[in-house]
């Protein structure tokens, strides 16, 4: 008796399609992944405004300052208060000296959540302006309604 | 001549199952990661410590003094420029700059009017981005009509 061979390959579908949609997706996300998105915070939640335009070169220098609600501040991953911010402050400068800059040509980029108190924020600029920090750009979302 | 079968022809297929694999590990790496782009700008806000200036000051240059009341929630109480209470109406601060400071010729850099912001201490930051988005601008269309890029703060209330 002659035995049939057996047909498997009729059994398993086509998977071009699938595999085109899957290389889309994946070149989809990864062209919109944001890996500038570390500058930002979780604790942050920034107020909008419809005047500001994002950047169009980055700032020079900058030191960016994570104001959460509460007041804490976050620079480089370190908590600080009001008081102790000086500390945190002055490793910032020293490092901007080693590369031969004035305190002067820095940028405090100040990301204080919406609901954070006002002072807090003034607070905050007048710890950097005792270290002779003066140029200070108040990040805020854009808003395009 | 021996005519090759198909069998063996379909024997050169290539295993697709680890590449799949692979790519769907990718695509949920991908998808989790993701996260919409909010676009962010900044207000420039130049503030030497004050009293470092060398430069005396002249008594008719004095800023304009925008004075933000909160109440015990850190709302908005109230806005005055200087001493005309505004109520809480942005739109009315901002057409009070306006009158105040013109808009016929649009001064850059340093020779602009200047404003001092001072706020109670607990009112919210929103408040005062927004008070700051009224003194420094508007939009036309399109296009930013800029007013005050000279913006300062009064020193902290506690």
């Amino acid at each position: 008796m002659r035995v049939k061979s057996k047909k498997v390959d009729l059994a398993e579908g086509d998977l071009t399609p699938m595999i085109d949609m899957a290389f889309q997706l994946i070149a989809f996300f990864m062209v919109l992944i944001n890996f500038a998105q570390t500058e930002s915070n979780d604790r942050v939640k920034l107020p909008s405004s419809q005047l500001v335009k994002p950047p169009e070169a980055p700032l020079e220098f900058p030191i960016i300052l994570h104001v959460a609600q509460d007041g804490e501040i976050i620079l480089g991953g370190d908590d600080y208060t009001p008081e102790t911010l000086r500390v945190g402050l002055q490793r910032e400068i020293a490092v901007i000296r080693a590369e031969g800059k004035s305190v002067k040509d820095a940028n405090v980029v100040i990301r204080a959540h919406k609901d954070t108190a006002a002072g807090d924020v003034q607070e905050v600029i007048r710890v950097a302006q005792e270290q002779q920090l003066e140029n200070f750009a108040l990040r805020v979302k854009e808003d395009r309604s | 001549m021996k005519i090759r079968n198909r069998e063996e022809a379909m024997g050169t297929q290539l295993n697709m199952t680890s590449m799949i694999d692979i790519v769907f590990l990718l695509l949920i790496f991908f998808v989790m990661t993701f996260k919409i782009v909010e676009l962010e700008g900044d207000f420039t806000v130049r503030m030497p410590l004050a009293g470092s200036d060398s430069v005396a000051m002249d008594p008719t240059d004095l800023p304009l003094k925008l004075r933000m009341r909160a109440d015990e929630q850190g709302r908005l109480a109230s806005i005055s420029l200087n001493e005309i209470d505004l109520g809480t109406d942005f739109d009315q601060l901002r057409a009070n700059v306006v009158s105040l400071i013109g808009t016929s010729t649009p001064i850059e850099g340093d020779e602009g009017p200047e404003i001092e912001i001072d706020t109670d201490y607990n009112l919210r930051y929103e408040h005062v981005i927004a008070a700051i988005t009224a003194v420094s601008g508007y939009k036309d269309g399109n296009q930013v009509v800029k007013l005050i890029e000279k913006i300062k703060f009064a020193k902290p209330r506690r």
